[in-house]
């Protein structure tokens, strides 16, 4: 045990005091943080107020609203006059509101002058306060009395209520405030965390294996102590590594991403949506406060033991298989490739299923792929927001947990073989007999 | 008393027999050769002996007792193969080696001290692996290998890429070791340094052992009664042939005032040197001439094929 807990200390402060750890670890959260940063500033991008020169030709009086982006003023000058003087006075073009001789007619063309182009955002911008404004005046000239007319817009809402039974037989509604595409944003972000962890983490176990086979320090530790504890120390200290890392990161992007807030005045409107027309701040705030409502909706006092305990036990499953990979590549790294497929291919089939998953999370698939220990520590951690039933749950990780302990024996079995071979191309058949060798 | 003993010692591989039932002692405090051809099954032998795989049958006794998982830390193994982490700081290396032979870290580091003092070198403490030379790593991997004070020392080629002056300073700790009680087995190919260092030796063959003892009788029961004897003066007509023969020795060679002769019973060499001396030749010098191991080895190995 105390040689375990050596094994596992070298291999973990090796690795976290090396340079590039602490590089990748530090930069990887500023990178990102610098990029979300760029982005809000590219959107929130203030070219200043653009000046709109318009001549009104209408016959209608129409009150244009100003915004920070654009100002209309109504010019008393014709058309032609306009158009020659719009620069000097500092307008950007001229907007020309021709006659309109039938109020009723729905298709009003209006022109614009300028020598440069406007941006998509502002002609549509525009063109939605033009008809809305003539639709007020259309309103006003009109018998329809407003009120009445306003009650014809409708707005819907959709209330999901789960239902279930409960032990005496009696359908129970519960409460199911969360959305269903926030359940899909939460599941697949933890299905494609895990997906990464799997792949990063566990070929550094199989390189490390790998390296101390090579550089024959391997015959000298096992004079020492047991395979199966180095391997084991090893899949350790090198999985501390990792949720170091990611923890790092939890406190580290968020803080620095509010830091950063703090001295970038970034209008949060302006991250949301490009357009000029976006829904004002109000409804925003709205959607914002939802978005909060449903995030806090989730059981998390579910979820996140949970996605700890798959991403920790797909590591443990994933790294030992590498481990024992590892230790039967002898020279070139070239014919680890054959011997890692087997591996790799259930980790991608794993978040191919996730996606399916997701987008149907009661299927036969989605339980089959929740129990089966190759797939389940990304399929299951993304179909928890969706409340999958308990005894799936329980299954999965009664069948996580012992799979845990047989891969590792396994990998151990294998592992201690390859390790003293050397010089010999490996065939995955002879793994396999490995496994089955006497000591 | 011995500090080793195996018994009918069987490994199998799959296919083949590594080692075909080996039985041998090493007597406690000895320096004891462990020879054989590449592939005979010395790498197996020591891997058994070293806890890193089990004998399929037959028994070995460390200490009178048979092999458990205390005994590694009794052991110091120096592979034929070195290998160190080649990233990690040399104090940080051989504190990790010696807590894991069972030292704890304050005790282990006073050794270490005391190595790399001992070698003049106490400033490598903090250069890692990688910057020093494959020499100087052999070191490294020597203090690696006895820091923990092993009763049994294993050694396979420990002189395999030194230079003269660093395979004296390695040879003189390993006789300081002896002296101080350590019990060596010592594993080569290289027959001149057995034959200065070790007194006794197994010899193993396509997994069996073919021949042990100690040293000097071994090279008895080898010897092919050759002396030779080197004179001034002129040989006696009878002596001048070099095919000359009787019942009591024959002549093998005679050059450059040095003659070689076989001899067909214990007091012949007497009878001869006699003979000599009354014909007034001058007897500088007389030697009996043993087969080198060198020779027993190829010997005994070609018999085998």
């Amino acid at each position: 045990m105390n040689k375990l807990w050596l094994i596992i200390k070298r291999e973990y402060i090796t690795r976290v005091t090396k340079r590039s750890f602490i590089l990748a670890t530090l930069l990887t959260p500023l990178a990102i943080v610098a990029f979300i940063a760029i982005v809000a500033l590219i959107f929130s991008y203030d070219a200043g107020q653009r000046k709109i020169a318009i001549v009104n030709d209408s016959g209608v009086e129409l009150k244009l609203k100003d915004t920070k982006k654009v100002n209309f003023t109504f010019s008393k000058s014709t058309l032609d006059e306009t158009k020659n003087s719009y620069k000097e006075d500092g307008y950007m073009g001229v907007l020309y509101l021709p006659e309109m001789k039938d109020l009723q007619k729905q298709d009003i063309r209006v022109k614009y002058f300028s020598e440069e182009q406007i941006s998509i955002g502002i002609k549509e911008f525009i063109q939605d306060e033009l008809a809305d404004k003539i639709r007020e005046v259309k309103i006003d000239s009109s018998e329809i009395n407003r009120t009445v007319l306003e009650s014809f817009n409708t707005e819907i809402s959709l209330e999901e209520i789960g239902l279930s039974v409960d032990e005496s037989g009696q359908v129970q509604e519960e409460n199911k405030t969360n959305s269903a595409g926030l359940a899909a944003a939460i599941g697949t972000m933890m299905g494609f965390a895990i997906y990464l962890f799997l792949f990063i983490y566990g070929s550094m176990v199989m390189r490390s294996v790998m390296e101390e086979k090579m550089s024959r320090i391997v015959e000298v530790m096992i004079s020492s102590v047991k395979p199966f504890q180095l391997m084991l120390g090893k899949i350790v200290g090198v999985g501390g590594v990792g949720l170091t890392q990611i923890l790092i990161w939890a406190i580290l992007i968020p803080s620095l991403n509010f830091v950063v807030g703090i001295f970038l005045p970034i209008d949060p409107d302006a991250l949301q949506s490009a357009q000029m027309s976006g829904a004002d701040s109000e409804d925003m705030m709205l959607q914002v406060a939802m978005v909060i409502e449903d995030i806090k909706s989730q059981n998390w006092a579910l979820i996140l033991p949970m996605f700890i305990f798959y991403f920790l036990g797909g590591y443990f499953i994933y790294s030992a298989l590498f481990a024992a990979v590892g230790s039967a590549i002898s020279d070139d790294l070239g014919e680890s490739q054959s011997l890692t497929l087997p591996i790799t291919i259930p980790v991608i089939l794993a978040i191919y299923i996730a996606i399916a998953v997701i987008e149907n999370p009661t299927s036969n698939l989605a339980t089959f792929a929740s129990i089966f220990p190759l797939f389940s520590p990304i399929v299951m951690p993304a179909r928890l927001p969706f409340n999958p039933p308990v005894w799936e749950i329980v299954v999965s990780v009664l069948v996580m947990i012992a799979s845990v302990i047989f891969f590792i024996w396994l990998s151990g079995r294998i592992y201690r073989v390859g390790i003293l071979l050397y010089g010999k191309k490996v065939t995955l058949r002879e793994l396999g007999k490995w496994m089955f060798y006497k000591e | 008393m011995n500090v080793l003993e195996l018994n009918n010692v069987v490994k199998t591989y799959q296919k083949h027999i590594a080692v075909n039932d080996v039985s041998f002692n090493v007597p406690q405090g000895s320096i004891f050769g462990l020879l054989g051809p590449n592939g005979a099954g010395k790498t197996s032998l020591i891997r058994i002996i070293t806890t890193i795989t089990r004998a399929d049958s037959g028994s070995v006794m460390l200490n009178g007792e048979k092999l458990n998982s205390r005994h590694p830390s009794e052991i110091g193994y120096m592979p034929e193969e070195r290998g160190l982490y080649k990233k990690m700081k040399v104090g940080e290396h051989l504190l990790y080696l010696a807590q894991l032979k069972g030292l704890s870290k304050a005790n282990a580091k006073k050794e270490i001290n005391h190595w790399l003092e001992k070698f003049e070198i106490t400033d490598w403490w903090s250069k890692r692996i990688e910057e020093l030379s494959k020499g100087m790593q052999q070191k490294i991997q020597f203090i690696a290998t006895v820091v923990h004070q092993p009763k049994l020392l294993i050694l396979d080629e420990p002189f395999s890429g030194l230079d003269p002056i660093n395979t004296n300073l390695i040879k003189d700790e390993i006789a300081e070791l002896n002296r101080k009680g350590t019990s060596i087995i010592f594993s080569t190919h290289r027959m001149e340094q057995v034959e200065q260092i070790c007194q006794e030796i197994v010899l193993i063959n396509q997994g069996r052992n073919v021949l042990q003892g100690d040293v000097h009788s071994i090279k008895q029961d080898f010897k092919n009664n050759l002396f030779e004897i080197s004179y001034s003066g002129i040989l006696p007509e009878s002596l001048q042939a070099e095919d000359d023969a009787n019942e009591n020795y024959s002549i093998i060679k005679n050059e450059n005032n040095r003659l070689t002769i076989k001899v067909s019973h214990d007091s012949a060499s007497n009878l001869l040197l006699n003979y000599l001396m009354k014909n007034g030749v001058y007897i500088n010098g007389f030697n009996e001439i043993l087969p080198s191991l060198n020779e027993i080895f190829i010997r005994q190995v070609g018999k085998v094929e």
